[in-house]
């Protein structure tokens, strides 16, 4: 649900970062954080655990720019990854504009991938949404690990609805940008169909 | 259900504007934020200035659906009034309506039960023109909304940079 501002002219929209436990979410916002202009980005939160797991979630708001005088941030939440975090993970979707799901490419996290992907299409039900009906592009993380699945296979089971997707490693923030980039027009690409 | 759009104009902000700084002044608080549930910040008074209120509001509505789903584990709807105590200063919340939260940041200054009173009469204010900015969403149905006519070169823009 983006909030338009007339009175600030600001446009405001809510990106959610989902995916399975570790599959690199948090890495991909640190990379945007760590990449952009200080005059762009506001300051990134981490509610994480001493180990440095996700808690309830990392939020990172950007300023793009203006489009036809309207100032365009984007507010980028990530949401816990580990299973037993569901109570957040629906928390965090509320009033979502689009959807960026992070695969684990290791083929060990197949199922993992799967079964996330699965909850993530539950909790957007129960908010009122459709995967295919929110803006969503789908990042297969990690192709640089010698253990990632093939991509076509990858693709089977995690994007048979052949969303926008991008190949990436967060850690070295290749495709990290390419993917926030492709999920941004699609939230303002969806914009502007409401408007229209 | 999925939220509408949520859509202000000038009159609404200036409306949600002049009571919150009325707030300010009649609880003697420090600073006033209305937030929506989904961490957006939507408006903002009082001698606050130039704290980083993106990250107050995205906590704000993060700390308000955790208690609400805490609420509903033990039964209860929702927990519409949240009280943290600090050691100087301290926060209010009061929901708004069913999509809106209202903080108040409040030190010796004043009170508890000041501020509770006076973010009661403030709080009706604002659920009222909320409520109004809902209707007129779904009347006007964006017809005047600015990124009808955007193109894809506007968006492509954006990322020039």
């Amino acid at each position: 649900m983006s909030f338009i501002n007339y009175s600030s002219r600001e446009i405001n929209c809510k990106i959610v970062y989902y995916g399975p436990g570790l599959c690199g979410k948090t890495t991909n916002l640190q990379h945007i954080y760590q990449k952009t202009n200080p005059g762009v980005k506001g300051k990134m939160i981490s509610l994480a655990t001493e180990t440095e797991r996700t808690l309830f979630f990392d939020f990172l708001p950007l300023a793009l720019g203006e489009i036809r005088g309207f100032k365009t941030r984007f507010h980028l939440y990530t949401v816990p990854g580990q299973v037993f975090y569901d109570a957040s993970r629906k928390l965090i979707l509320k009033g979502v504009d689009g959807v960026v799901f992070v695969a684990d490419s290791q083929i060990e996290r197949m199922e993992a991938n799967v079964e996330s992907l699965d909850n993530l299409k539950v909790n957007l039900r129960e908010q009122g949404y459709a995967l295919d009906k929110v803006p969503y592009v789908v990042q297969y993380n990690k192709r640089d690990l010698p253990n990632a699945a093939p991509l076509e296979e990858l693709q089977r089971l995690l994007n048979p609805l052949a969303a926008p997707e991008y190949e990436s490693c967060a850690t070295t923030g290749e495709g990290v940008f390419e993917t926030l980039k492709a999920t941004a027009k699609g939230v303002l690409a969806d914009l502007k169909k409401m408007g229209a | 259900m999925m939220e509408s759009q949520l859509v202000m104009q000038q009159e609404d902000f200036d409306q949600v504007l002049a009571v919150i700084q009325k707030l300010v002044r009649d609880a003697n608080s420090k600073g006033v934020f209305v937030v929506d549930k989904a961490g957006q910040l939507v408006g903002e008074a009082g001698e606050l200035q130039g704290i980083d209120s993106t990250s107050l509001a995205s906590l704000t509505a993060g700390c308000v659906a955790a208690t609400s789903g805490l609420a509903k584990i033990v039964g209860e709807e929702e927990f519409p009034i949240h009280f943290h105590q600090g050691q100087r200063d301290n926060l209010h919340m009061t929901l708004v309506g069913d999509r809106m939260i209202l903080v108040v940041v409040f030190d010796e200054r004043s009170s508890l039960g000041l501020v509770r009173l006076r973010v009661k009469k403030a709080g009706a204010e604002l659920a009222k023109v909320f409520e109004e900015v809902r209707k007129k969403a779904e009347s006007e149905m964006h017809s005047a909304s600015p990124f009808a006519e955007i193109t894809d070169d506007d968006i492509d823009n954006l990322f020039n940079d």
